[in-house]
């Protein structure tokens, strides 16, 4: 088993028709992934990559029976094209997009509310199950089958330590980038209840950031529900406050935005903290020994 | 993005908040054309994008035009250091001045995005003119809270309950709500990542009155607004980190030490500047490149780090996903051919065309130091640093 992508996944590529699109959609079909439809209005009719392309998400769905969504439509339509996903009843979004507007999420999330479909990102890598569907822009190889799960706020960090994990021989259940943004769509809190639930997943892998409080939040629920051994590392200890990391969501604006605040926070709920980010990989080891 | 905080109240004043009279000066003559226009009676404010500012001497009271000219011409050119600002300080090149107010009662009122609800909230406090961090520290009561349905907008009763709940009465009740409404309207149509005013008055006489005011905006969506994106005043900005942007780096964060960083991933770089300082050194900067797929921003970095005359050692760490390892390869083999760089380099590669990205190197026959993985790299590029005499 794994979480939110498997075997059972069919893909739908929005904007599949863009250089972005174009050049990932390759790569996860190259992996293995199952690409069953393209959506870009205006080319529905046509076909990409071997791939049939729809105007609308809905034609696309009926007709293929996509069930899961992967987005690469610029910054100013992005929120309008979750939008219409979730219409559409797309259970799974995974927006790559980056730069989209904090108020045009905020109206995503509001419309999301009571709805089914589950949003991963913006801003984010996507996700991978290894050897059986990736649905994002991470570099496949790197990743090795196995029964850690990675859930992260980043993406080259995230590359490297799963790469760390891989050359120790610990493969992964499924590695989730939840995005860099201020507002994303699925947090810690969300990912960390999955890999509770999920009977593959034995230990998770959670790679924090500065900025927010959603470190706090999977603290809580680490101390409270989770049983899984959890290896932490909250990246931005040198970040100085009131600047924007790079990431959207990276600022420090309180006292709770800080890197230490947040480890102290995990390591109270129970969660192992990794010394350094280049060590995660060795700490992760050390914990499943324990198991 | 930051703007001034006499274009803060511009903006406030077109939404129908009330503002002070007054004006923005560049020189000591028109402050005092201005303080002569309110009246002789004035407040001389320091235009910078900095808190602070009031226990800095940054704001004064004067009490004719003369004094204004006089008051202005000491602000004026020079740099204000505020507990926010570093001790260098920021450039004052403007002042506000405006009709000093008879005070009464200082309140404070704010709408920024909660990331828990999802959602604007409206903040407001009876604790006026502090910092709010401070106000949420230590007597966390004393802040409201309404939280905004972004398909509805702000709605009366909201604005009734805080109204009420900052202890306003009468007249002042519709005021409020009035204003509140405006403020919420504002923060929505241009993209506002914060609007804060602290502190809103009321005066002698009973007027609510935006006597301080502070709006952030949200980068992303500053593609919408041309004529905000205008209001930037680059010379408030790290001049590091304008060249940066001038160079198509947007992710570039000047920090204090001397090892000068150029990683792809924003998550990646920080932990890379954690690790140098885990092994003993200090960052100069915080770098990322983001996905590129051309030689260009690798070039603009080695000339940022050659113009940055702190640097004694640069680490490249790159972990190549949508950005290919060779690109970036041949990028640092035609800085070395560009210019003269003189501190060791040390590189790290890994990820998408890492072969191809070392047979480059190799090939171009530039000295540098390699690293196994990226706590090697920290590790050496520390050690580097440290021979070099600066």
């Amino acid at each position: 088993m794994s979480i939110l992508v498997d075997d059972s996944t069919r893909l739908l590529v929005q904007g599949i028709t863009g250089s972005e699109g174009s050049f990932h959609t390759q790569r996860c079909i190259a992996y293995g992934t199952n690409v069953v439809a393209g959506v870009t209005p205006g080319k529905g009719g046509s076909e990409h990559l071997g791939v049939p392309v729809f105007n609308t998400i809905e034609k696309a769905m009926s007709e293929t029976g996509a069930n899961a969504s992967l987005m690469f439509v610029p910054p100013a339509s992005a929120a309008d094209g979750i939008l219409e996903a979730s219409e559409a009843g797309m259970p799974l979004v995974v927006c790559i997009t980056e730069g989209i507007p904090v108020l045009d999420m905020v109206k995503v999330h509001r419309y999301l509310k009571g709805r089914s479909t589950r949003l991963v990102g913006p801003n984010c890598p996507g996700v991978i199950s290894p050897g059986k569907c990736k649905a994002g822009i991470m570099v496949g190889e790197i990743h090795l089958a196995g029964n850690v799960g990675v859930v992260s706020r980043s993406g080259t960090l995230t590359y490297d330590v799963v790469s760390q994990l891989t050359s120790l021989g610990i493969g992964q259940s499924t590695c989730v980038g939840i995005g860099g943004d201020a507002l994303p769509g699925t947090t810690f809190l969300d990912i960390l209840k999955l890999f509770q639930a999920d009977r593959d997943t034995k230990a998770v892998v959670l790679i924090g950031e500065i900025g927010g409080t959603m470190e706090q939040e999977a603290a809580e629920l680490i101390s409270v529900e989770m049983t899984k051994p959890v290896v932490a590392f909250v990246a931005g200890a040198t970040a100085p406050p009131g600047k924007r990391m790079g990431h959207a969501g990276a600022i420090i604006t309180g006292s709770a935005g800080k890197a230490p605040e947040k480890m102290k926070a995990l390591s109270q709920a129970g969660a192992i903290i990794a010394p350094t980010p280049a060590e995660v990989g060795l700490t992760t080891k050390k914990v499943l020994e324990r198991v | 993005m930051r703007i001034h905080e006499y274009q803060a109240k511009a903006l406030l004043a077109r939404y129908g908040i009330p503002v002070p009279r007054g004006n923005v000066a560049c020189t000591s003559v028109e402050a005092k054309k201005v303080a002569a226009e309110i009246g002789g009676r004035a407040v001389i404010k320091a235009q910078v994008y900095a808190g602070g500012r009031g226990k800095a001497g940054g704001v004064r009271t004067v009490n004719s035009p003369e004094a204004a000219e006089e008051t202005a011409g000491q602000l004026l050119g020079t740099r204000l250091v505020t507990p926010q600002t570093g001790p260098e300080g920021v450039p004052v090149g403007k002042v506000l001045i405006e009709e000093a107010s008879e005070v009464s009662v200082e309140l404070y009122l704010s709408i920024l995005i909660d990331g828990m609800s999802r959602s604007p909230v409206m903040m407001a406090s009876q604790a006026g003119g502090m910092e709010i961090e401070e106000v949420a520290k230590s007597t966390p009561e004393k802040i409201l809270r309404s939280y905004v349905d972004p398909a509805i907008g702000l709605q009366p009763f909201q604005g009734r309950k805080l109204s009420y709940g900052l202890g306003l009465d009468g007249d002042r009740i519709g005021e409020g709500v009035r204003l509140m409404t405006n403020l919420y309207r504002l923060f929505v149509e241009i993209d506002c990542s914060l609007a804060e005013i602290n502190p809103l008055v009321i005066t002698d006489d009973g007027k609510l009155l935006a006597l301080d005011a502070k709006l952030d905006f949200d980068d992303n969506a500053l593609f919408r607004h041309k004529d905000i994106q205008q209001l930037q005043d680059k010379e408030q900005e790290e001049p590091l980190e304008i060249q940066a942007r001038d160079w198509g780096i947007n992710n570039y964060v000047k920090m204090d030490g001397d090892i000068g960083c150029m990683v792809n991933g924003a998550g990646l770089a920080m932990a890379v500047n954690d690790l140098i300082q885990y092994c003993g050194g200090r960052a100069a900067n915080f770098l990322d490149i983001g996905t590129l797929n051309n030689t260009e921003r690798v070039i603009n970095s080695f000339k940022m780090f050659v113009a940055d005359s702190r640097i004694k050692a640069v680490l490249v760490n790159i972990f190549g996903g949508m950005a290919r390892v060779d690109v970036i390869a041949r990028g640092i083999a035609e800085a070395y051919q560009q210019m003269d760089i003189p501190f060791p380099v040390v590189i790290r590669l890994a990820g998408t065309n890492l072969e191809k990205g070392q047979q480059v190197l190799v090939n171009s026959g530039v000295s540098f130091i390699q690293a196994e993985d990226f706590y090697d790299g920290a590790r050496k590029v520390v050690q580097a640093a440290k021979g070099v005499k600066k």
